[in-house]
């Protein structure tokens, strides 16, 4: 029997029908995460990362639709799950949290409630168990004063600690896979930092596989093994992080690694920022997408669309760099 | 049923033009056909001495009590013998114009009041939304009883106090934009440039206004022609033998188990002129302005 | 939360104050003087004299004024012109009749109105989403007094389902009582089931799109679960501020309905009074409409920030 992973993506294409016509979100996604890995997946807004870990959830919006491909999570294929079977994966095997604590909780439910929901939900116990799990799962999570937090509503915790309190829930049935969407971009700095640190110790102590989504590749420096970097809805370039950020073998990456400041940069070199705007995702350029905002192009890349190949230790989608050209300023 | 909700300006960009009735019609269906119904309606009103078959008083005993589609009256006759086709025709003229004296009425009044209100500010802000407030404590329904009650009943006095029921509405409206014009960059530098108070309120309040204003009068419209129905049919407002819809369903409704028309025929005339105003204001605040939607 | 409600009844203060001044003045709006209106023909000067000191109008209108809010305070509303008999007694005895109107006719909008509404909201665009949109428009343009007349004549005068007029009070026999409040509740309560219905549709699109309600599906929570349990709460917040209102503003919709099914209720009584020129009367029902309608406002807010714990009370 061969080594199956646990969740494996093949191809997956995902449509949103919009008002401005249906635009390819997901396009030919193909990734794998293992037993207490910890993958990044990088991009802009509208790159098709969020989308692609709705996918995964199967909590797309209305409009939106997987057309193609298939997703495997413990060897069983999640497009065929009844909605019932998949809503008990939900919460206890894969869970999610999501950018905005400020939004993502109910603001008429008291925050252990919601909490300590996820085990009325699978397990069915009494809600005063579930109260006193949801006080244990904010200790560990860091919540200060849990006994009393727990009985508060979420608009009386700040930011921090509602995010805090979405991993805790999250955390709450002990997932085989968790799913951050930019958990830490609505927050202030100093308190992004904890929660990093908090998500990452709960990867080391429990195994639990961690898919990390952000736009921010410092975030996914400090946590990641692996980094899989989005564009347009496709994956450019893919592999080990270090790997990735000591040599991107995609000019997108490149350009993203240039726009963030380092610490061992010369004092004088300038940060440069992405030339252009992002694709506009219903009307799609010929060839490689990131081509018109791409310092490197050449003809071909408004011709033909590259695939993702192996250059050097990576995958990368790059006519440029497959060829052997090494990218620089 | 209570009175048409108020709408509170909407806070966003301020430069409004008022965009062209006609224009908003083209691109939203609900404009349209509520502004094409709202239209016939008044091409009725005003035709209606033209197009009517007969006279909407003349009485016919003979003929009286005859069902719809007899020869010669299309919607049949009263217990009178008249004909309702053209009573209800003529009733147009009556239900129209009741709520276009009393959207008038509550225009002005309200519009002064909260013209005054926000302009002054301070005590006589106070004073005269304490006022408004003590309108709006009465029911609508209630507040235009009472006052046709201690008026006395009659179509005059059902339209003033209609108007008076609408007053709030405009008043808290109109205060709501000039409030939110006042500290406005250009309105505190026409007034550095010497403008008059009436100069800046006609050149820039006037336009700001346009918008809600329309959706209101659409909407206050409605109210005012059920309102008016309401009280001719409790016998408060048009007297026999006006040809008013209210009325007809009163005297009609006690003929109701023989010939149920009488009272069903005015009934559906008063639900089509009340719909139709409602959907021209409804649309019309959908169209101006999509975060009002409710 | 103590000192938001202390500040909600001083506001009430003045607004209550002018209510009382409005429906005090009402009698002396009356163009002429109100004796030669409640007497009509027979006008003779003892006569007017004895209806002057009954209604207290020899002395100074705002003496007239304290003497009035006095006795109404405390319990006095005045006396029935024609009847003599106590305002206040002539309502008491007629409110049961209006209450139990009003509360089957909420009771009826409500349960038509919250599962019609939520059910239009989450399978939007489906036939009952049509269906429910065509009752709220109907609803808030046809009159209710006409409804009434389409379900006398085709509820109770050509089918014979419900009995047409008559009240049979609730605790005397619950059956018939509800039989006999069926027409008029349905037609009372059909505005009301237009306006909650509408409020809870749009409120309920709007929260189901809401961050939260992601949440709650990650979770594993199924749809039932998240429409009924973490959706249903936060959407009908705003529709209790509408019943609120609906609730207070019970006799004004009883007006027309007690009439058009003689209802022996506040509502007719205020009619049969108005033709009577029996101002007292008329005036006390109003001056009860009026409050009943501003506690209605004052609760409706208070329940509001129980409800929405978000909202706080510095």
């Amino acid at each position: 029997m061969a080594f199956s992973h646990l969740l494996e993506l093949e191809n997956v294409h995902t449509e949103l029908s919009l008002a401005e016509g249906t635009l390819r979100a997901v396009d030919g996604v193909s990734l794998t995460i293992d037993a207490g890995e910890t993958l990044g997946i990088v991009g802009e807004s509208g790159s098709g990362k969020s989308m692609t870990a709705l996918s995964i959830m199967r909590l797309l919006p209305r409009s939106g639709r997987i057309v193609e491909g298939s997703i495997r999570f413990k060897d069983r294929v999640l497009s065929d799950l009844s909605e019932d079977e998949m809503e008990a994966i939900r919460g206890t095997e894969m869970a999610m949290i999501f950018q905005d604590p400020m939004t993502s909780l109910n603001p008429v439910y008291r925050t252990g409630w919601q909490v300590g929901e996820p085990l009325r939900i699978h397990r069915h116990v009494r809600s005063g168990e579930a109260i006193a799990t949801a006080t244990d799962l904010f200790q560990q999570v860091g919540i200060p004063d849990a006994r009393s937090r727990v009985r508060h509503f979420p608009h009386m915790l700040s930011g921090g600690m509602r995010q805090r309190a979405m991993i805790a829930m999250g955390l709450s049935m002990s997932p085989s896979l968790l799913i951050a969407d930019e958990p830490t971009t609505a927050l202030d700095v100093t308190i992004q930092a904890q929660i990093l640190d908090l998500l990452r110790r709960l990867n080391r102590e429990y195994g639990t596989a961690t898919i990390l989504i952000t736009h921010n590749l410092g975030v996914v420096a400090g946590m990641c093994d692996r980094v899989i970097v989005m564009y347009a809805g496709r994956i450019v370039e893919q592999g080990r992080t270090e790997d990735v950020f000591s040599h991107p073998e995609h000019p997108y990456t490149w350009s993203l690694l240039r726009s963030i400041p380092r610490l061992d940069a010369e004092p004088h070199e300038p940060l440069t920022p992405i030339e252009g705007s992002p694709p506009d995702m219903v009307h799609l350029p010929a060839g490689c997408k990131f081509q018109p905002r791409c310092p490197f192009a050449v003809a071909r890349c408004s011709r033909e669309e590259p695939s993702l190949l192996q250059v050097r230790d990576q995958l990368a989608r790059c006519w440029v760099t497959q060829a052997g050209t090494e990218l620089n300023a | 049923m209570s009175n048409a909700p108020a709408i509170v300006a909407a806070e966003g960009p301020i430069r409004r033009r008022p965009v062209a009735l006609l224009e908003l019609a083209r691109k939203n269906r609900g404009v349209l056909v509520g502004l094409a119904l709202v239209a016939v309606l008044f091409l009725v009103a005003l035709l209606a001495p033209v197009i009517s078959p007969h006279d909407p008083i003349a009485t016919e005993p003979d003929n009286a009590y005859l069902p719809p589609l007899s020869p010669g009256h299309a919607l049949g006759t009263d217990e009178l013998g008249r004909d309702q086709i053209s009573r209800i025709l003529w009733g147009a003229r009556i239900s129209l114009p009741v709520a276009f004296v009393a959207v008038a009425v509550g225009l002005v009044a309200g519009g002064l009041i909260g013209l005054v209100s926000g302009y002054a500010g301070g005590l006589t802000d106070l004073l005269l939304m304490r006022v408004i407030d003590a309108l709006l404590a009465f029911p609508a329904l209630i507040l235009a009883i009472a006052l046709v009650a201690a008026l006395g009943p009659s179509l005059r006095n059902a339209m003033i106090a209609i108007g008076i029921v609408a007053i709030p509405a405009y008043a808290r409206l109109v205060r709501a934009v000039v409030l939110q014009l006042k500290p406005m960059e250009f309105v505190v530098a026409t007034r550095s440039l010497g403008a008059t108070p009436v100069r800046i309120v006609l050149r820039h309040l006037i336009p700001n206004l346009m918008n809600p204003v329309l959706v209101q009068v659409s909407l206050s419209a409605g109210f005012a022609i059920l309102a008016e129905a309401v009280l001719s049919f409790l016998g408060l407002g048009a007297q026999p033998p006006t040809p008013d819809w209210g009325q007809m369903i009163t005297t009609g409704r006690t003929f109701l188990p023989n010939d149920p028309w009488l009272a069903i025929i005015p009934g559906v005339a008063i639900s089509i002129t009340v719909y139709s105003f409602n959907l021209l204001g409804d649309s019309l605040r959908d169209a101006l302005d999509p975060r009002l939607r409710r | 939360m103590t000192t938001y409600v202390l500040r909600r009844l001083v506001l009430m203060v003045p607004v209550a104050f002018l209510v009382t001044v409005g429906v005090f003045m009402l009698i002396h709006l009356t163009p002429g003087d109100p004796a030669l209106i409640i007497l009509g023909e027979d006008r003779s000067p003892q006569a007017i004299a004895q209806i002057h000191q009954e209604l207290g109008l020899d002395k100074p209108l705002y003496v007239q004024y304290v003497i009035w809010i006095d006795n109404v305070v405390h319990g006095d509303w005045g006396r029935s012109i024609t009847t003599h008999e106590p305002v206040a007694g002539a309502i008491t005895e007629r409110l049961p009749a209006t209450i139990e109107l009003g509360v089957v006719a909420l009771i009826w909008s409500l349960l038509v109105a919250i599962p019609l509404g939520t059910v239009a909201a989450v399978r939007r665009g489906s036939v009952v989403d049509k269906l429910a949109t065509g009752i709220a428009v109907a609803g808030v343009s046809v009159p209710n007094f006409f409804i009434g007349i389409v379900l006398i004549f085709v509820l109770s005068v050509s089918a014979r389902l419900f009995p047409f007029g008559g009240y049979v009070p609730f605790f005397q026999d619950p059956w018939e009582s509800l039989r006999h409040v069926a027409l008029p509740a349905i037609a009372l309560g059909t505005a009301g089931t237009a306006i909650n219905m509408r409020f809870t549709r749009s409120s309920m699109i709007e929260v189901l799109g809401l961050d939260y309600i992601r949440t709650a599906r990650a979770k594993g929570a199924s749809w039932r679960r998240v429409v009924f349990i973490h959706a249903l709460k936060n959407a009908l917040i705003p529709v209790v501020t509408i019943v609120g209102l609906q609730i207070g503003g019970i006799i004004e919709g009883a007006v027309v309905t007690e009439t058009v099914f003689t209802w022996p209720g506040v509502g007719r009584l205020a009619v049969e009074s108005i033709f009577n020129r029996d101002y007292t009367v008329v005036q006390g029902v109003v001056l009860l409409a009026a409050f009943s309608y501003m506690v209605a406002n004052l609760v409706v807010d208070l329940v509001y920030g129980w409800l929405d714990p978000r909202i706080s009370y510095a």
